[in-house]
Parts: structure tokens; C-alpha cells; sequence
């Protein structure tokens, strides 16, 4: 099944592959090696937050455990975001192979893809993937002819809750829990899926690891900024002529991409999804890096037509109902900010409520038991802040301000 | 985390245990800190919270709780840790390296104020008409930050119908805060597992199986949530008004029977600390309420004692001399009516092993309405039957269909500790300034043994105190000082002893002559018991004897359903930590220890009692009419 959307090929995830390289070339390297190209790549995860995959890696191989478990986080569920599709459906060789070479530098014997409930339509041909994989001993015991590496992967299928990409939400669901959040420390690397030493990575970091142990990191530190190395996909959407998916360097500033993908009369722009932050036109100089503007990849285009507050309430709208409920400020904390985005709708609003919120929004930020919580006032804060002469221009409310 | 039943325990809220090290000392064993500025060592592994509580530094609390383990998600306990981008929740942060933490930034102290209006917001109802007005967690941190608006709003419409459906517990899910205590107590603590979240943001609540109520689930009225709760969202179903209507009824003959859990935990709900105990003070005080008769539940404690120890009796003879292979041993201790309805629902296949005899509580209210009714000449018809318990399972232990053998309902109501407190202080009684006065005849004072089934260990050990003698001929003192059975006590989940018996065996004791006719056949044998406190505990156990381990070998074994026994029962005075049941045990144990009675067996009024009515001896017909019972086969899922 091929994708429909518009796609361009960029200079490293998608460059020359052959399926199965990466894990043939690990017999001639330990786990060592692998981690010092990591190293030397500064590649950062690829979900979002950012962490340095090297770190993550040697972390959970040096803790000591007879018992490690690798993950792949394909619960690609942030608004917006459909790179991980097109990586898992035309390009599955790159984010299984990173796996393997993943389990044999970190030790694990079994690994998980943890799919998107509502991808489930492409299972069948990941499975199908999978068993040619182990037909030609790229998965199963001794791989490759390696000894002693024995690893294999089992996809699970996740049930539409937003909050399961969160990591160690993702790792209770697959136990079979409530998809809620854990407190961290520990975590995962020293005490993941059944309290034993895991790392989760997102399906693109697993891809961009395949092309590291190929070319080097040397290679792959040459692409973006010097804190952004490599490439990015980013899933294009909204008002815009060529919406898809595309492989661009980090560092690529939003007018460039935004002429890229042929938008016209932007007014916003939505990086990084509901939990991302909205940009207006005095800002599009800004650069898409972990530095600057940080994303998952997730760009959403809004044109002059589009209301703004109607955008913040359809992201506040997802929160009140994605978040697991377990800690008061995300729970109660969303449902507030989404009351006064109503109040701001139907004018009946007062400013020192509004600014109430935004502080209360800068409480979840820091007080939220997880990323979600942490992350989901951003829009609100944005919004408000970058596009407030459209939201509160002559409107006072009805209370004066 | 899966275990053997399938039930799950929360990992998601399961602490990071970072092992303490034995001998602080070595290289690593502690790490330097820093709080609010001020240089702290403290063990490996110690949660911020618990190194602030150590240096008297208060850090707000509302869902940790300590005899649960850590959820980390009320957020309120949150703290800054230099180096940190967000606010790190001081209950579940285990320090493992050297930190610098600040417990009142305008950061923190902003961040916590917000989480109070938030859950003030959603809290729906009035502090002068909830249950647990001045004794509120939440209204206690209202106070502290100094709560003088409400931010964010307060909603104002009732969201969700009080379920009421339960003898025992009602929960009011409007006042819930979601701090998760009672999910955590039924899965984790009790391992029962009736509550857990449903839904999820907004929409989130705490709900049963199915969605149905309280009465149709397996819950088995432990109340423990209840103790826990930090609001009013769970509560006990309130009976006291009909009782004030039947002492105004000058029709009724109004008694009760106070159980000794109550007597050494009711102090605290007049503010005197745990571990004081009030039985004569609230004789004198249910006197002046106007009941007609007081009690002593303990007086059925020495019977139970008597009816159960000689059903073991009968139980071994049958299995050892006669070969009986119908008989189940070991035989299980029923007066916890918790305890009772978990093996009814979980382990029904072991009903034959429960003592048949009744709770304490069943048996007084079966002899109160025909001997005692007798003997003061009132129609049992209008004797209305209470009985003070530390127990909101005893509520339904009253209702059951089974507890009817006097012709009427054998106990009419239970009275947990904190209603008796509450129609104590509305008679405008200062339970500690009363004077004392003794328990009313026909029944009359009761021993130690009785006593001290309060605490966990205490019915075996009341047994034992007994079958010794009775058996061996001997004193208990001469193998136990002061005949206290001290492996027998103390808050180990699980305890076990073994009591050889010896070749020395005396005659057997006229009051259960009739039943065998000599003690030889026990002549070198070894008595082997267990004790398990909390439904946790006592599931260990049946597990292990479902194996065939060591505790089916066993010939008696105690359970009670709430950790700690009666005394952390879930009547009692709220709050209830580890500490706290220390105490109320300690005052049992030392009020035992001051009795010149402190055998079952040696109490007048049983010896009393069997040659004036139940004149066939224990076990005897009319016993087993009046002061035993039958159990049901219950469902593994709904009730």
C-alpha cells in the first residue's frame, strides 16, 4: 500500500538503503563501535523531547539485567504527524533494521513495535515483513550468524489513547494496564516493560540509526546545526498546495519550508502538534531545530482565514478528552483552559481571568506528572500571546477588561 | 504485574524502591543534599519527602498515604530540584545522587495553590453538611494555603448520585478528588480489587465493576477505603438517626454491646492521642444517652472462644481418632464478617473450614433477645439490639438473612466507632470527663481473652490460652510469663507458631466431657496455628494452602480482613497509620495485662451462662441454634 501524499526525498533517511546492510555490517562490530557512531552522530530521539539516543542506548546496555527490552514507538498519535506511516509502510527495512541493531547494542532478545490502534491496516504486511526477515535470518537466534544474538520483534497494537505515546504510558499498556503515565525516576533504561531495563525509541530514530551505522556518524553530524544533527521528517498539513510528508535538514527556517510546500497568505503555523507551539508571521525566520523550534515533525499551515481561537479550541477540545486523568494539573488544568477559551468565544471573558489561566498553564507545564500535561498549555500560552491582537482586539468582553 | 488470580496491581503507582543499605556508614551509603540551603545527609534511596519529614520540613500531602504505596499524582508535594526543568513530586523522587531542593519557592508554592483551586473547583459540596467536616484533608490544605476564593470556580450542581446502595460503605463521588487512596487500599493494600478509574481526562472517576453499585460488587465492606480517603467521597451508611429514634421510643428497650476496638480508639475522636482507652467513660456515657442496657462484646468474645475452640476440638477428634475425611481442616476463625465475605467470594470452596460459630457480635445479639430477654422480662419484639464496633463489615454481618435465630433480626444496627463519637458529642457528652462505671448484668464484665481479640493475633491467642489449659491441665503461665503469647503479636502480615502439646495430659474439663473422653490421643502432638491480618495477607495464605504448603498442615488459623485486626478497623477514627495502630493495640494489650481474668474459660458469667441456658454444653443444639451459623457461596466477580 503506498502512501498518497506528497513526499520529498531528502539526503540522509531516505538515501540509498539495501535491506538488511545495517545488521549484516554488525558482525564486524561490537556494541562499542555502534555506540560511539551514535555518539559521534549527536543524533537526538526523534518523538520529540529530544534526548540523545547514545545516552539512552548505553544507558540500558550497561544496566545490568539478564532481561532486556527494546521498543518501537509507532503510537504516532500527535495531531498532524503521519511520517511514521509513511516510514513504516514504504520504508519498513530502515526502522526494523535500527531495531536489530538496536537490540544487539543494548542486549535485548525481544523487541515490540507498538503500532497505532488505527493503523492496524497495514499489520498484515508488517508481519508479512517480519517473517521475511526471519526467513532470511535478519531476526531469530544467531542473526546474521552472530552468536549468541538472538532477538526477535512481536507488533502490538495500541487502542487510540493519545496518552500511550508518552513512554512509560506506552510501556503499561503493553504490560496490559491502564495507559497512564509512571513517576519518573526510574526510568526506562534501568526499569521499563516488566520492571526490567528497556529503551523506547520512536520509529524515525530507528531509521536515522540504520544510515549511522552505514555512513558513520561523522556522515550524519555534517546535516542540520551543529545541536540538530541530520534530518527531519516533518508531516506537512493544512492550508497549503503540496501538504505530505518531507525530508529536510534541521535548521530549515519556517519561510522556507513554508515556500517548499507552497503555502500562501500563512498566517500560523502550528509546529509540533496540539502540544507543539503556533508561530505567527513576525516569527517565521525561526529555525525548525531542537533548539529553536522543536517538533515530532507535526506542521500545521493556517491562512488568513483561518480563526485562531478556533484552532486553540479544537487542540484544547483534544486534551480535556486524551488526557488519562491521573494528575490534577493536566485533568483539571485542561478542562480550565478550554472553559476560558469558551469565555473568550462568547465574550464573556474578563482579562484578569484569562491572565489567571496563563499562569495556571505555566503551572502545568512544570507541575504535570508527564510530557502531556507539560506540554499541553503551549498551544494555549501561543496562541494567545502571538496572535492576541486578533483575539482580544476591540473585544473587551462583556465585563470590561 | 499479573498475579496468581489475575488481579493487577498498579504498577504505574508502585514506588521506586531503591534498597536501602543496611550500614549507612559504608562509601555510598548516604548522599549529601542540600534543602532550602541547609546541608542534610540522608540513606541512599530516601524519597524527598521522606528526608523533608525527617528534618521537620512539611511538605503538603494529599495522595500519599503511608501504608499505601506511591501515585505521584495529586502533584501537591511538588518541589524544585536544582538543575530540573519541571517540579519534581517529592513522595515519588528516590535520591540517589547529591541534590539541591527547594520546598518554598513563589514557583512551588504557585504550583500547589493552583492544584488546591483545582480540586476545589471540581468538589461539589458544602463543609458544614459533609461527614467529615473538620477532619477533611482537603479543607485542612485550603486552610494552609489560605484559601479565600475560589480561582477557578466551584461547581455547583451535584455530577453524581450518591451510591448507596451498601450496608456498609457510600460512596459520593462529588466530593471525590481522585487522589486514587481507595483504588490503591482495594487492590493493593486489600488486594480485593472493587475500584479502579474509569474513563479519562474530564471524564476520569473512580467506578466499580461494570459500573454497578457498591451492593452488587464484591466488596467486601472492609471500609479500609474509607479510612483512607482524604474527603468525604466514601463514607459509612450513617445509622444513628434511627437509633436516636429508638432511644426516644419509650417502647423500645434500647442496649448495646461496645466491642474493645472502639473503647481504645474513641478517645481520638475527642482529641486525646491514639492509645486511650475509654471503656468504663463510655459506659457511663451511653447511660446518659439513654440506652438501657451496656455490654461488653467481649462477654461473647470468652463464648466465642468457648463454641469455637471446642468445634477445633471436635474437628481433630473426628479427623485423627475417627478417620472422618469429610472433615476440613485447618479450621478458619469467622468473627471478621470482611474476612468472611472475601472467602465467600474468592475461595468458596473453603467454606467448610470456616468455625461455624458467629462473630462476637452475632452471638450477644442472639442471646440478648431470648435469655436475656427473658430474664429482664421484655418482649424481644421490642428490644432493639446495638452494637459499637470499630467495623463497617459488621453493618452487613447484622443484615444478613442467616443472623435471624432468635426469631428477629439478632442484631438490629452497627454502630461504627466515629457515629458512636458523633451521637456522643451531639448529646453534648465530653466522653474523657466521665466518670467510669461498669458493664450491666446479667453478662457483667468479660475477660482479657475477650479483650484483645481487637488486635491481630489476639483471638488465637485468646484460644490458645485456653485449649493449653483445658488440655494439658496446666497453667498458661507456666509456658507463656504472664500467659501473653507474644509470637502471636506484633504486625507481621503473616504469623505462624507451633505448640507441642507434650505428654502430659490432664483430664478433660466437665464443660465438654460429653464430647471426649479423654486427651490421649493428643498426647506428643503439635498445635500449629497461623495469623494473617489484611485480605492481602490472609489471600498468601490460601494460596499456600490451595498448594499444599505449609499452612494446610496448619490445625487453626486467625484472619481478619483490615490490616492491624479490629483496632485498624474501617470504623474507626480517621486518620489511621501504622503508628497509630501501635497505640490502639498497646492499650488493648496493657488493659488485658491489668485484668484478673484473662482466660475465656475462667470467666464467671460463661461458666454462668452454660448451666443456666445453654445448659447442653457447647456445640450442643442449642447452641448451634442460637450461636452458629452458615455461610453462602458467593461470585468470583459480581455479588
Amino acid at each position: 500500500m503506498k502512501n498518497k501524499t506528497n513526499q520529498s526525498n531528502g539526503k540522509v533517511l531516505f538515501s540509498q538503503y539495501n535491506r538488511g546492510d545495517a545488521i549484516k555490517k554488525l558482525s564486524g562490530l561490537s556494541r562499542e563501535d555502534v555506540l560511539y557512531e551514535l555518539k559521534v552522530s549527536k543524533l537526538k530521539g526523534r518523538g520529540g523531547a529530544g534526548f540523545p539516543t547514545s545516552t539512552k542506548w548505553m544507558l540500558t546496555a550497561a544496566a545490568v539485567s539478564q532481561e532486556k527490552y527494546l521498543i518501537c514507538n509507532a503510537d504516532e498519535g500527535e495531531p498532524g504527524t503521519f511520517k511514521d506511516r509513511v516510514l513504516l509502510l514504504e520504508h519498513s527495512e530502515l526502522v526494523f533494521d535500527g531495531m536489530v541493531v538496536g537490540a544487539y547494542t543494548i542486549g535485548a532478545k525481544k523487541g515490540f513495535v507498538y503500532l497505532r490502534g488505527e493503523y492496524e491496516y497495514m499489520l498484515s504486511s508488517l508481519e508479512d515483513f517480519l517473517e521475511t526477515m526471519r526467513n532470511d535470518n535478519l531476526l531469530g537466534e544467531s542473526i546474521c550468524g552472530i552468536k549468541g544474538f538472538d532477538f526477535d520483534i512481536e507488533i502490538r497494537l495500541g487502542s487510540g489513547a493519545y496518552v500511550c505515546g508518552e513512554e512509560t504510558a506506552l510501556i503499561e499498556s503493553l504490560e496490559g494496564h491502564r495507559g497512564e503515565a509512571r513517576n519518573r525516576p526510574p526510568f526506562p533504561v534501568s526499569k521499563g516493560y516488566k520492571g526490567k531495563p528497556t529503551t523506547v525509541n520512536n520509529v524515525e530514530t530507528f531509521a536515522s540509526v540504520v544510515h549511522i551505522v552505514m555512513k558513520g556518524g561523522e556522515w550524519f553530524q555534517k546535516h542540520g546545526t551543529d545541536k540538530s544533527t541530520g534530518s527531519k521528517l516533518f508531516s506537512v498539513s493544512g492550508d497549503c498546495e503540496r501538504p505530505g510528508v518531507y525530508e529536510l535538514p534541521w535548521g530549515t527556517k519556517i519561510s522556507e519550508l513554508l515556500e517548499i510546500i507552497g503555502a500562501k497568505n500563512t498566517k500560523a503555523v502550528q509546529v509540533g502538534g496540539a502540544s507543539g507551539i503556533c508561530v505567527n508571521k513576525s516569527q517565521f525566520e525561526r529555525t525548525l531545530a531542537y533548539e529553536d523550534c522543536s517538533t515530532g515533525g507535526s506542521i500545521m499551515v493556517f491562512n488568513e482565514t483561518r480563526n485562531m481561537l478556533h484552532v486553540l479550541k479544537n487542540f484544547m477540545e483534544f486534551f480535556v478528552e486524551e488526557s488519562c486523568g491521573q494528575c490534577t494539573p493536566c485533568r483539571i488544568g485542561n478542562t480550565k483552559l478550554l472553559e476560558g477559551v469558551e469565555m473568550l468565544e462568547s465574550d464573556e471573558y474578563t482579562f484578569a481571568y484569562i491572565n489567571k489561566l496563563k499562569e495556571l498553564g505555566k503551572t502545568m507545564q512544570i507541575a504535570s506528572k508527564c510530557g502531556l500535561g507539560q506540554s499541553s498549555p503551549n498551544s494555549f500560552l501561543s496562541i494567545l500571546e502571538n496572535f492576541k491582537d486578533e483575539i482580544f482586539n476591540g473585544r473587551g468582553g462583556k465585563y470590561g477588561k | 504485574m499479573e498475579n496468581k488470580n489475575g488481579l493487577r496491581a498498579p504498577v504505574s503507582q508502585k514506588p521506586h524502591v531503591v534498597p536501602k543499605p543496611e550500614d549507612t556508614s559504608t562509601i555510598g551509603g548516604t548522599v549529601s543534599i542540600e534543602i532550602n540551603d541547609v546541608k542534610y545527609s540522608v540513606p541512599l534511596g530516601t524519597t524527598i519527602l521522606e528526608a523533608c519529614r525527617e528534618n521537620h520540613i512539611h511538605i503538603p500531602t494529599l495522595c500519599h498515604h503511608d501504608d499505601l504505596c506511591i501515585a505521584g499524582v495529586c502533584r501537591l508535594c511538588v518541589v524544585e530540584v536544582t538543575g530540573m526543568r519541571t517540579l519534581q513530586a517529592s513522595c515519588a523522587y528516590p535520591i540517589t545522587a547529591p541534590i539541591k531542593i527547594k520546598t518554598s519557592t513563589p514557583m512551588v508554592r504557585k504550583a500547589r495553590r493552583h492544584i488546591i483551586d483545582l480540586m476545589l473547583s471540581e468538589h461539589h459540596g458544602e463543609c458544614y453538611s459533609c461527614v467529615r467536616n473538620n477532619n477533611c484533608e482537603l479543607q485542612a490544605l485550603a486552610k494552609e494555603y489560605g484559601v479565600d476564593c475560589y480561582n477557578f470556580g466551584h461547581v455547583k450542581e451535584s455530577q453524581y448520585e450518591i451510591d448507596d446502595s451498601s450496608y456498609s460503605v457510600v460512596r459520593d463521588m462529588d466530593k471525590c478528588v481522585l487522589c486514587k487512596r481507595c483504588v490503591r487500599t482495594c487492590i493493593d493494600l486489600q488486594e480485593v480489587g472493587v475500584l479502579e478509574a474509569i474513563n479519562r481526562g474530564g471524564e476520569t472517576m473512580i467506578s466499580t465493576f461494570m459500573d454497578k453499585q457498591l451492593a452488587d460488587v464484591i466488596c467486601i465492606n472492609c471500609g479500609q477505603c474509607i479510612n483512607r480517603c482524604p474527603t468525604g467521597a466514601l463514607h459509612e451508611k450513617d445509622t444513628s438517626d434511627d437509633i436516636w429514634k429508638a432511644i426516644d421510643d419509650h417502647a423500645k428497650h434500647v442496649v448495646i454491646q461496645t466491642a474493645p476496638s472502639p473503647r481504645a480508639a474513641i478517645g481520638e475522636e475527642f482529641g486525646l492521642g491514639a492509645g486511650h482507652s475509654m471503656t468504663y467513660e463510655l459506659n457511663t456515657a451511653l447511660k446518659r444517652i439513654g440506652f438501657d442496657a451496656v455490654f461488653d462484646t467481649n462477654f461473647t468474645a470468652d463464648l466465642t472462644i468457648i463454641e469455637e475452640g471446642t468445634e477445633l476440638i471436635i474437628r481433630l477428634y473426628k479427623a485423627l481418632i475417627e478417620k472422618d475425611k469429610e472433615v476440613a481442616l485447618p479450621q478458619f476463625t469467622s468473627c471478621s464478617p470482611g474476612w468472611v465475605k472475601y472467602l465467600e467470594h474468592f475461595y468458596p470452596e473453603y467454606i467448610p473450614n470456616l468455625s461455624s460459630a458467629k462473630s462476637p457480635q452475632q452471638m450477644f445479639g442472639a442471646l440478648i433477645k431470648t435469655f436475656y430477654a427473658d430474664k429482664v422480662g421484655v418482649d424481644a419484639k421490642d428490644i432493639v439490639s446495638v452494637a459499637v464496633m470499630p467495623c463497617s463489615a459488621k453493618k452487613f454481618e447484622c443484615n444478613r438473612p442467616e443472623m435471624e435465630d432468635s426469631g428477629f433480626k439478632d442484631v438490629d444496627y452497627g454502630l461504627t466507632t466515629r457515629e458512636m463519637a458523633k451521637m456522643i458529642k451531639e448529646a453534648g457528652i465530653h466522653l474523657p470527663e466521665m466518670p467510669k462505671t461498669h458493664f450491666d448484668s446479667p453478662f457483667g464484665d468479660a475477660s482479657g481473652a475477650g479483650l484483645i481479640f481487637g488486635a491481630t493475633g489476639g483471638v488465637m491467642e485468646a484460644a490458645i490460652r485456653t485449649v493449653v489449659e483445658f488440655v494439658t491441665g496446666n497453667k498458661t503461665e507456666d509456658i507463656f510469663e504472664k500467659a501473653n503469647i507474644l509470637p502471636l503479636r506484633g504486625f507481621e502480615g503473616i504469623k505462624y507458631m507451633e505448640i507441642p502439646i507434650g505428654n502430659n495430659v490432664g483430664p478433660v474439663p466437665d464443660l465438654i466431657k460429653h464430647l471426649v473422653p479423654d486427651w490421649n490421643w493428643l498426647k506428643g502432638a503439635v498445635l500449629k496455628v497461623a495469623v494473617a491480618h489484611g485480605t492481602a495477607n490472609a489471600k498468601k495464605i490460601m494460596e499456600d494452602i490451595k498448594r499444599g504448603g505449609k499452612f494446610s498442615e496448619c490445625h487453626f488459623i486467625e484472619f481478619m480482613a483490615c490490616p492491624g485486626g479490629c483496632i485498624g478497623g474501617g470504623g474507626q477514627p480517621i486518620p489511621t497509620t501504622p503508628e497509630i495502630r501501635k497505640k490502639r493495640a498497646e492499650a488493648i494489650y496493657a488493659e488485658d495485662e491489668s485484668l484478673e481474668i484473662r482466660k475465656s474459660h475462667d470467666n464467671p458469667s460463661i461458666k454462668k451462662i452454660y448451666q443456666e441456658f445453654l445448659n447442653e454444653g457447647p456445640c450442643s443444639h442449642l447452641s448451634h441454634k442460637l450461636l452458629h451459623t452458615h455461610y453462602k457461596k458467593r461470585g468470583r466477580y459480581i455479588a
